[in-house]
């Protein structure tokens, strides 16, 4: 018998199978922020030396949010060749096919987490290591949560490819500038903070940064696994119903 | 192996399958014929647990297809009309993630992948990328992995759709001779008419939504149409004679006669009109095609492709 943990990974190291046989389009898509870290970081006003500091949680989650929103892509083509339909037929459990796709979105953006931060070392970045990696913890169920919405937005515009396009950018940019990845939201106006406010990325933003920081034990850190873990329990909640009824 | 009550699928206003009834004992080979848009795929959707039904209950190998779907996927298996090799995947890798899919070891997945290349003739091409095979390497690609778990039962949809004719009928040898070896239950979808003849004992036809008609395709052409006979003769004098000899009408220099297991009787049927004095200089035996029977039933050809003779006369 099977487990949800072996279905993931049934799941998960069949999507990372092409990737690796041809690695070449991570090495060039791992490059792409390192070039956004290095024409954005001089722009950030930097009094007190801080900007690598404050700047490279964000981007990490910048590339993650960038790569799990993607997960729905992939899918649209196997929708339309059949293999989705194939894998539906099989005793997989339907969270294992969200997961496993959303992970192996995010996979090669922690190497490329950890790519960026050190990188940044040589220039005065300085991070703390449990920190981080509870930071990505939380990250990824965002992540999985996010891609699991992906996957749905796919699924339902399986016979109009435009509109997924359409829905992800359209979605990903106001998520992204409403969680101050990019730029800091407290000096925006009010109804700009209140939008962030209710903007779960805002919150696993902020959990990322102090525990880059070393501050693990901080309503910050609480804040964000909340946030994570209502995205993600959503997103698996809406993937799977969707799935059920997707015809 | 299966059994539908008033099985129903409505998709908004249109009734795609309307109370099927159904009753399929394991090792059976069944074939639902039908048009385009009959609701064959529907059908096979419902059963294999795609889709719920929108009314009535299924039972497959078993299990509820709504309430227990797990149990009902682990014993199924299923090759849909698209292709269920991922693209960008390489064959032999498909079929193993195929088998831990079902819950077999990486060893187990390996060890039968590699039986399925080797009986389905794709050692050359299984380590290659899927988007660079051949529609009929690609369909026996999905054979393999609709057979990786050895299903005791096995859904077709369409499997031979878009292959040429020496390829469909490989894979119809591949799915005969699965059936000798391991005696799975399969039901396919098709509205090819001579697979439906050659292949299946048990012919399911099927035409918006309902099943019309349930038999062996020797008993549906008996039943529905029958065998014909056509002879012609030299003088309509000679016709018009052997017409009422035979108890039937003339066109012409023609006398057309329904009559059961006609190659058998044929003979003795022009020995008589010799006697009679109004022999026939030729004769034609006709024995009716699966199109017959479904023309027949619904007053429609499925060699116009499904196309509803009333559309288009509207």
């Amino acid at each position: 018998m099977t487990t949800l943990i072996a279905d993931t990974s049934t799941v998960f190291s069949r999507e990372l199978r092409p990737l690796l046989r041809d690695p070449f389009t991570i090495i060039f898509s791992m490059v792409q922020p390192l070039v956004f870290l290095a024409l954005f970081t001089p722009l950030l006003p930097d009094d007190d030396g801080n900007a690598l500091q404050w700047f490279v949680p964000g981007i990490i989650v910048m590339s993650c949010l960038f790569a799990c929103s993607m997960t729905g892509s992939n899918l649209l083509f196997e929708i339309q060749t059949g293999s989705h339909e194939r894998m539906l037929v099989t005793p997989l459990r339907r969270p294992a096919l969200l997961i496993g796709r959303a992970l192996k979105e995010i996979v090669p953006m922690f190497a490329q987490a950890a790519l960026i931060v050190v990188v940044c070392l040589p220039f005065g970045f300085r991070f703390n290591l449990p920190g981080a990696v509870i930071g990505l913890v939380i990250l990824a169920a965002f992540c999985i949560g996010l891609g699991a919405l992906s996957y749905t937005l796919a699924l339902a515009s399986k016979n109009q490819e435009w509109l997924f396009w359409t829905v992800q950018q359209t979605l990903l940019f106001p998520l992204l500038l409403l969680a101050g990845v990019l730029l800091p939201i407290e000096n925006g106006p009010g109804w700009l903070r209140a939008l962030a406010a209710g903007n779960p990325l805002s919150y696993v933003v902020e959990a990322e940064r102090s525990l880059f920081n070393g501050d693990i034990w901080t309503s910050s850190t609480l804040g964000g696994i909340i946030a994570a873990a209502a995205v993600a329990a959503i997103g698996l909640l809406v993937g799977v119903r969707a799935m059920r009824r997707s015809d | 192996m299966i059994e539908t009550r008033g099985l129903t699928k409505h998709f908004k206003d249109v009734h795609a399958v309307d109370g099927i009834d159904l009753t399929v004992r394991a090792g059976e080979l069944v074939a639902l014929l039908g048009p385009n848009g009959a609701g064959k795929s529907t059908t096979l959707r419902m059963l294999t647990t795609l889709i719920p039904p929108t009314a009535g209950t299924a039972t497959v190998a078993g299990f509820d297809v709504v309430r227990r779907q797990r149990e009902v996927r682990l014993r199924i298996g299923y090759i849909g009309q698209g292709n269920g090799a991922g693209h960008s995947q390489r064959g032999r890798d498909e079929l193993i993630s195929q088998g831990r899919a079902y819950g077999m070891s990486t060893r187990d997945s390996r060890q039968r992948a590699a039986e399925l290349i080797e009986s389905l003739g794709l050692a050359e091409v299984a380590d290659r990328r899927v988007s660079t095979l051949s529609g009929g390497q690609r369909r026996r690609l999905d054979i393999a992995m609709g057979l990786i778990h050895s299903p005791g039962l096995l859904f077709l949809d369409e499997p031979s759709t878009g292959l040429d004719p020496q390829n469909r009928a490989n894979l119809q040898e591949h799915i005969l001779a699965l059936r000798a070896r391991h005696e799975t239950t399969i039901v396919l979808t098709t509205h090819y008419l001579d697979e439906a003849d050659s292949m299946a004992e048990r012919v399911i036809v099927i035409d918006h939504g309902r099943i019309i008609a349930d038999d062996t395709p020797q008993r549906l052409k008996d039943t529905h149409v029958g065998d014909r006979i056509v002879l012609g003769f030299l003088h309509e004098s000679d016709a018009a004679g052997a017409a009422a000899v035979l108890r039937t009408e003339r066109k012409g220099t023609q006398v057309r006669l329904g009559l059961p297991n006609a190659p058998r009787r044929a003979p003795g049927i022009l020995d008589d009109l010799r006697t009679a004095g109004y022999p026939a200089a030729e004769i034609e035996v006709i024995r009716p095609t699966l199109d017959d029977v479904f023309l027949q039933l619904t007053g429609r050809s499925l060699r116009e492709g499904g196309v509803d003779k009333e559309l288009v006369e509207v």
